[in-house]
């Protein structure tokens, strides 16, 4: 019999039944031991290697110690011209999202979690900081102001933050006609250094707190964490997706998710998250159906490294098909395994 | 009169009766090693279960703080780990053997089932991680999950729903996966070799 010349279907039956010799098998033992050679494979792992555990960024931290980063950023929720502000679903309506092709689904879903960074990342904290009458009057003023006339304070801030010194944790912003702009960036700089925006941007006004959704959204969009993952290799342009802090390993078996955010159209289209995923769906897809995938399914055939895998059991039958075999079996047990 | 409850102990017994799901032999050409990176990756999801199952207990903020607690996070990490590198070589050991021969397709359906779905379990681990990692995982990951659309009901951003997901609902999925695939692989039994070709150099004379 040749293989090679069998149809898919023809293997198939002849490995349907099995009326071959059987040997001595203990199932149960076979796991116990193995599970002890796990858990002293991770015990060992543990005590050489422990595990890594980088501290989290906080914006206090931030603010601190990138004053002028933090001050553009919140600039930027406040005048709508951050990755937040103008990102879409589930956030806003700012934008529409990702596609693919004519399928929206970022869009269809809608706004599930509603974040105006505005509102969310400037304006309500500073009308939560107590005893400020100065900064209230500004905030009040900036508010009260025509949307023209606040996008020219903003703009003639920028300008002058790009002359901005820093010393320490303090930041010297030069004069200019920004308005109020001025007060309420100096005054949100001061909450944030001494904590208070961490608290702030909390989703839920719960006591209890798990959603940290505007906190880490705003964080995102400056250089706080960008900064220590390049330093760690996380950036999606070094395949961070599955890399770890540290030298650790990380989730390698994404490789080939973050494999196409290295190449072309990926690297440089507006939908690449979408299409990533969409291609990583096919694919899984594929998987799945290995056993109904002409040419796929037939590979292991091809390159016969059951060869090796069976080589005891060729070497003793002959190689042929497992219901006959060539040598003298033993009675089979009733078990059909 | 009928009793669901022995219709389903005959539906049981007539669908794997005891020596099928606990056999004590095996068809003889079950030798090599390949065989055993299975039972090495229901090891790992063992030690994942009893380590993960520890700092569950602890709360998601123990291992930061103990000594005792980051090593039983080191151990669940080191089990992740060599969860997938045992589960990844069990997966390409069975697509060696075309293992989804003989009505075996489901065998093998559901194993990569389990295998797609151990990732979010994973993802979610890293996500209830409360550190840096954290962090950088949950802003970069939460646009390829909005892409979807699925961060209308999924949203990494949110610790609280992370942490339900990974010390329930994704483990209670991946044990009841791998649990379906471990009695179809003793359904089925284990995939008999592929015929060697007459004049095969593997072929004895």
């Amino acid at each position: 019999m040749r293989s090679a010349r069998l149809t898919n279907a023809q293997l198939n039956d002849a490995a349907r039944t099995y009326s071959g010799p059987y040997r001595h098998y203990d199932i149960v033992k076979e796991v116990i031991v193995c599970t002890g050679i796990v858990t002293l494979l991770a015990v060992v792992l543990t005590i050489v290697f422990s595990s890594p555990d980088l501290p989290p960024s906080t914006i206090k931290g931030w603010s601190r110690s990138m004053p002028a980063d933090f001050v553009t950023t919140a600039l930027s929720e406040l005048d709508g011209s951050s990755a937040t502000a103008g990102y879409g679903p589930p956030y806003n309506h700012n934008g529409s999202g990702q596609h693919i092709a004519f399928i929206h689904l970022q869009e269809w879903l809608g706004v599930s979690h509603p974040v105006n960074t505005a509102q969310d990342f400037v304006i309500q904290p500073l009308r939560s900081v107590p005893d400020q009458p100065r900064l209230q009057a500004a905030v009040s003023s900036y508010l009260s102001a025509s949307a023209g006339t606040q996008a020219g304070w903003t703009a003639a801030y920028t300008k002058a933050l790009a002359k901005a010194t820093a010393s320490g944790t303090a930041l010297s912003v030069p004069p200019g006609s920004y308005g109020p702009v001025g007060t309420m960036m100096t005054a949100l700089l001061a909450d944030a250094q001494t904590g208070g925006l961490d608290g702030d941007l909390l989703t839920s006004r719960q006591f209890y707190q798990t959603d940290f959704t505007k906190a880490l959204l705003f964080m995102a969009d400056g250089s706080a964490l960008a900064d220590r993952a390049q330093a760690q290799h996380l950036l999606g342009t070094q395949w961070g997706m599955m890399n770890e802090t540290g030298s650790y390993p990380g989730q390698v078996w994404l490789w080939l998710y973050t494999f196409w955010y290295q190449i072309s159209p990926f690297t440089t289209s507006t939908n690449a998250d979408a299409l990533v995923a969409a291609i990583m769906g096919v694919l899984s897809l594929g998987l799945i159906i290995v056993p109904f995938l002409p040419g796929i399914r037939d590979i292991p055939r091809w390159i016969p490294i059951y060869r090796l895998i069976w080589r005891d059991w060729y070497a003793g039958t002959g190689g042929a098909p497992p219901g006959e075999p060539d040598v003298s079996a033993p009675p089979a047990p009733a078990a059909t395994g | 009169m009928s009793s669901w409850t022995v219709k389903i102990r005959e539906f049981g017994m007539r669908t794997l009766p005891p020596e099928q799901l606990l056999p004590d032999s095996q068809p003889a050409y079950m030798t090599s090693a390949v065989y055993l990176f299975g039972a090495l990756t229901i090891g790992a999801l063992v030690v994942l279960l009893l380590s993960g199952t520890i700092l569950a207990l602890k709360g998601p903020s123990w291992w930061h703080v103990q000594s005792l607690g980051h090593f039983f996070n080191s151990v669940h990490l080191w089990a992740v780990e060599l969860f997938f590198f045992f589960m990844v070589c069990h997966l390409w050991g069975k697509y060696w053997m075309a293992a989804w021969r003989g009505g075996r397709a489901r065998v093998w359906m559901s194993g990569v089932v389990c295998f797609l779905v151990a990732i979010p379990c994973a993802f979610t681990g890293y996500l209830s991680q409360q550190n840096f990692d954290s962090q950088w995982i949950a802003t970069q990951g939460k646009d390829g999950l909005n892409s979807l659309g699925v961060g209308a009901f999924f949203n990494p951003l949110n610790f609280g729903q992370m942490y339900s997901y990974h010390v329930f609902l994704l483990p209670l999925a991946v044990v009841t996966l791998v649990g379906g695939h471990i009695l179809l692989v003793r359904r089925h039994g284990i995939v008999p070799p592929i015929p060697l070709s007459e004049g095969d150099p593997a072929r004895p004379a």
